[in-house]
């Protein structure tokens, strides 16, 4: 029995230890640490098509955008070897690549891999005019609505974008809801980005992104950052902010959008695919989307742009990869336009290439391919900076509860606060 | 069970004119040799992957110093312990962990307590029962912090449903928030402490309650002067334990709430600096902070409680 159990423990052990060196498998296995499931099926094809010249070891990263980030972080810091390619969340970028993580991509390799992708995707992911994720696909939010509440409420999304503050009183006016990301996480972040970014403003001031962290200057305690604060708050005290507003994430925005009393909603795209898993199990009507319509992310006055969110996913090399120049090879197939329509079709996510959105398959899939292209181009990335984990965490302490904001004191603290926090002043 | 080395009797050595002192037989020498053979090896493994990580947290608090900016990395000596003192962030959640702790710990007790008092006394299913009681126990933190989440939970959580709140958001506020976490290490510590104190309670010879009873003593006199009395030692133990373990509550709060609406703890904290920030440096101060914190609660409790960690392991002479 005692022997037994030693034995037992001993494998343990030795799996244990297998697991940590065990990334490395044959000499053309490369590790690729993927943030969505349907990663996996492209790297499988890519695989194959490679005649052997590689092999991936799949590993999955935490499924929220923080989670990922410190996971890849704490490896990357440690130097680990045993990571090759990495998809990185763009907004995690360059704090990756000023700490020296990232593997940066050659002139010529940058020429292949930036051909062809939409200007937010793209933008997103240079640093310091240095190209280090390959962008496997853009993502932008879309205002959502139901077209049979459009006429109660007096809004006309084809009259050009709507305002945030004509979504509040047409939804109040039609006793109907308005789903936004109210949630304290990098949902959050990514709504008081845009509301910032479409009243003008930037949330640090322009030039701070190159500066170290004591000399960055916030931008947040503006005529701008007033502005986002007023219209968190006023949506999240308004009738038409759904139960639990501050704490609803992109799946309880989702779920209140298809409650009986839905009627707005500004939310990623892969919502689309995800009414069609609910329709097929049976928690929605069949004709549900036939109710749904989608415009412009909505904008902070009728005078400004709308500046729509962007998100995405770029393949990263990391620079303590053993293997970097089949890992660039490799990544040629994953971020194919083939590979990025695939995913696109399986996972919801749009494509980074425009030409993409040209594929009929694409077309018929997603009827809103065209808005979403559009968003794409236009589409505001959030901070770009090595200190992005800080400018994020200061964010969602500032704006969050949302009904608690204001614009008389909130854009003040908040900058306050980023800009003390960065100065090693205070803690987050 | 415990096979402590008896003390050996002071020899007999006055009266060749030395000083008395404590001196070993060669028995007791041996088996001291032995214990240090035995128990060596482990206590200097521990040393290493206890003491030295300590040692460089207490070294690493030192310094400003960010992982991914490594050439930034400076010397500051105590200034981040002032940074953290002198930041009402680290009082709020200073009062925020005291009193999850003080509320769940004393809850704990009284439901513990009761738990035990059940175990103890059952006639029938005996073995059934306290397996069913100590359940919550064997789930691990982050299992029972989600199931409390979706309990929880405005959408689809049944709590709402049972009290007819309706939609009411527990994780919206503050104190409902709070109030939702505490109920959740509650469920899932309780048995730990009706654990400790069950064996408390096992102690009590049943004489002592005979003779109460033979008196006319009441149920309640009962408990009150002969069972509370007889378990001091159980209960303080009991406390102590529980008292560090909800201090450094992280799990629970990082599932339900991730610490929004105000509800972060001092581990958060420390959390928040290291990993989210990595700000190696400040994450460090915190976390050398609350070692200390814990290291105070304990001695409060041995000293001033006069706690006395030998009586739960029945050493009692």
């Amino acid at each position: 029995m005692h022997m037994r159990r030693s034995a037992a423990a001993l494998l343990l052990v030795a799996s244990g230890l297998a697991g940590c060196g065990g990334g490395d498998g044959g000499s053309n296995s490369l590790t690729y640490y993927i943030a969505d499931a349907a990663q996996e099926d492209v790297a499988t094809r890519c695989a194959t098509e490679s005649g052997g010249a590689y092999a991936f070891n799949i590993q999955r990263l935490p499924n929220t955008a923080a989670g990922g980030r410190e996971q890849l972080l704490r490896r990357l810091a440690a130097e680990d070897r045993s990571m090759d390619i990495v998809s990185v969340d763009p907004p995690f970028m360059a704090e990756f690549a000023n700490a020296g993580f990232l593997r940066p991509f050659t002139n010529a390799e940058r020429q292949e891999f930036s051909d062809g992708i939409l200007a937010g995707p793209l933008e997103q992911s240079t640093f310091r005019d240095t190209l280090y994720s390959a962008p496997l696909y853009g993502n932008t939010q879309l205002l959502w609505y139901r077209k049979s509440v459009l006429q109660k409420a007096g809004v006309d999304p084809a009259a050009g974008p709507v305002t945030w503050d004509q979504l509040i009183e047409g939804a109040t006016k039609a006793g109907v809801t308005v789903a936004a990301q109210g949630r304290r996480n990098e949902s959050l972040m990514v709504w008081v980005n845009a509301l910032i970014a479409s009243a003008g403003g930037s949330i640090l001031a322009e030039g701070s992104e190159n500066l170290p962290s004591d000399q960055v200057k916030g931008g947040i305690d503006t005529e701008a950052g007033a502005e986002a604060a007023r219209i968190m708050h006023d949506l999240a005290v308004s009738p038409a902010a759904p139960a639990g507003f501050s704490t609803a994430g992109e799946e309880d925005s989702r779920a209140a959008f298809q409650e009986a009393d839905g009627g707005f909603m500004v939310n990623w795209p892969y919502v689309w695919a995800a009414m069609d898993s609910a329709i097929e199990e049976g928690s929605l009507p069949a004709n549900f989307k036939d109710d749904v319509g989608w415009t412009t992310y909505p904008r902070v006055a009728a005078g400004t742009e709308a500046a729509s969110p962007s998100g995405g996913l770029g393949l990263s090399i990391s620079s303590f990869s053993r293997k970097q120049e089949l890992a660039v090879e490799a990544t040629r197939c994953l971020a194919s336009a083939q590979s990025q329509k695939e995913f696109m079709l399986t996972a919801g996510n749009p494509a980074a290439l425009g030409a993409v959105f040209d594929d009929p398959e694409v077309r018929e899939k997603f009827p809103m391919a065209e808005e979403i292209r559009t968003g794409l181009d236009a589409a505001t990335p959030r901070p770009v900076s090595p200190y992005y984990g800080d400018v994020t965490g200061v964010i969602q302490t500032a704006f969050h509860p949302p009904d608690a904001l204001s614009p008389d004191t909130t854009p003040r603290a908040a900058n306050s606060l980023l800009e003390d926090v960065l100065r090693n002043k205070r803690l987050i | 069970m415990s096979t402590t080395i008896p003390a050996a009797p002071p020899q007999k050595v006055a009266e060749a004119g030395k000083t008395t002192r404590f001196r070993l037989t060669d028995r007791a020498r041996k088996e001291r040799n032995l214990g240090w053979m035995l128990a060596g090896p482990a206590f200097f493994v521990m040393v290493a992957v206890t003491g030295y990580p300590i040692l460089n947290a207490l070294w690493l608090s030192m310094f400003d110093y960010r992982l991914t900016d490594p050439a930034g990395r400076d010397f500051i000596g105590l200034g981040n312990y002032l940074t953290i003192l002198t930041d009402g962030l680290f009082w709020r959640q200073f009062g925020v962990t005291s009193l999850i702790t003080v509320v769940t710990v004393s809850v704990e007790l009284v439901l513990g307590f009761g738990l035990a008092m059940v175990m103890h006394r059952a006639l029938y299913l005996r073995t059934a029962l306290r397996t069913a009681i100590l359940v919550p126990y064997g789930i691990i933190t982050v299992v029972s912090a989600y199931a409390w989440a979706y309990a929880f939970s405005n959408t689809y959580g049944f709590v709402n449903g049972i009290f007819g709140l309706g939609e009411f958001d527990w994780f919206g506020g503050t104190w409902s928030a709070l109030a939702a976490v505490c109920v959740a290490e509650i469920w899932k510590t309780t048995p730990f402490m009706s654990l400790l104190l069950l064996a408390g309670l096992a102690q009590i010879p049943d004489d002592y309650l005979e003779a109460a009873k033979v008196d006319g003593a009441t149920a309640w006199q009962r408990v009150k002067r002969v069972i509370l009395p007889n378990m001091k030692a159980a209960i303080m133990v009991a406390l102590l334990f529980r008292t560090l373990d909800a201090f450094r509550v992280f799990d629970t709060v990082f599932i339900m709430t991730a610490g929004s609406q105000n509800t972060e703890t001092l581990s958060f904290l420390a959390y928040r600096q290291t990993i989210s920030r990595v700000m190696v440096g400040l994450g460090s101060a915190v976390s050398v902070i609350l070692a200390i914190l814990v290291v105070l609660i304990a001695v409060m409790f041995v000293k001033v409680f006069k706690t006395d960690l030998s009586q739960q392991r029945g050493d009692r002479k």
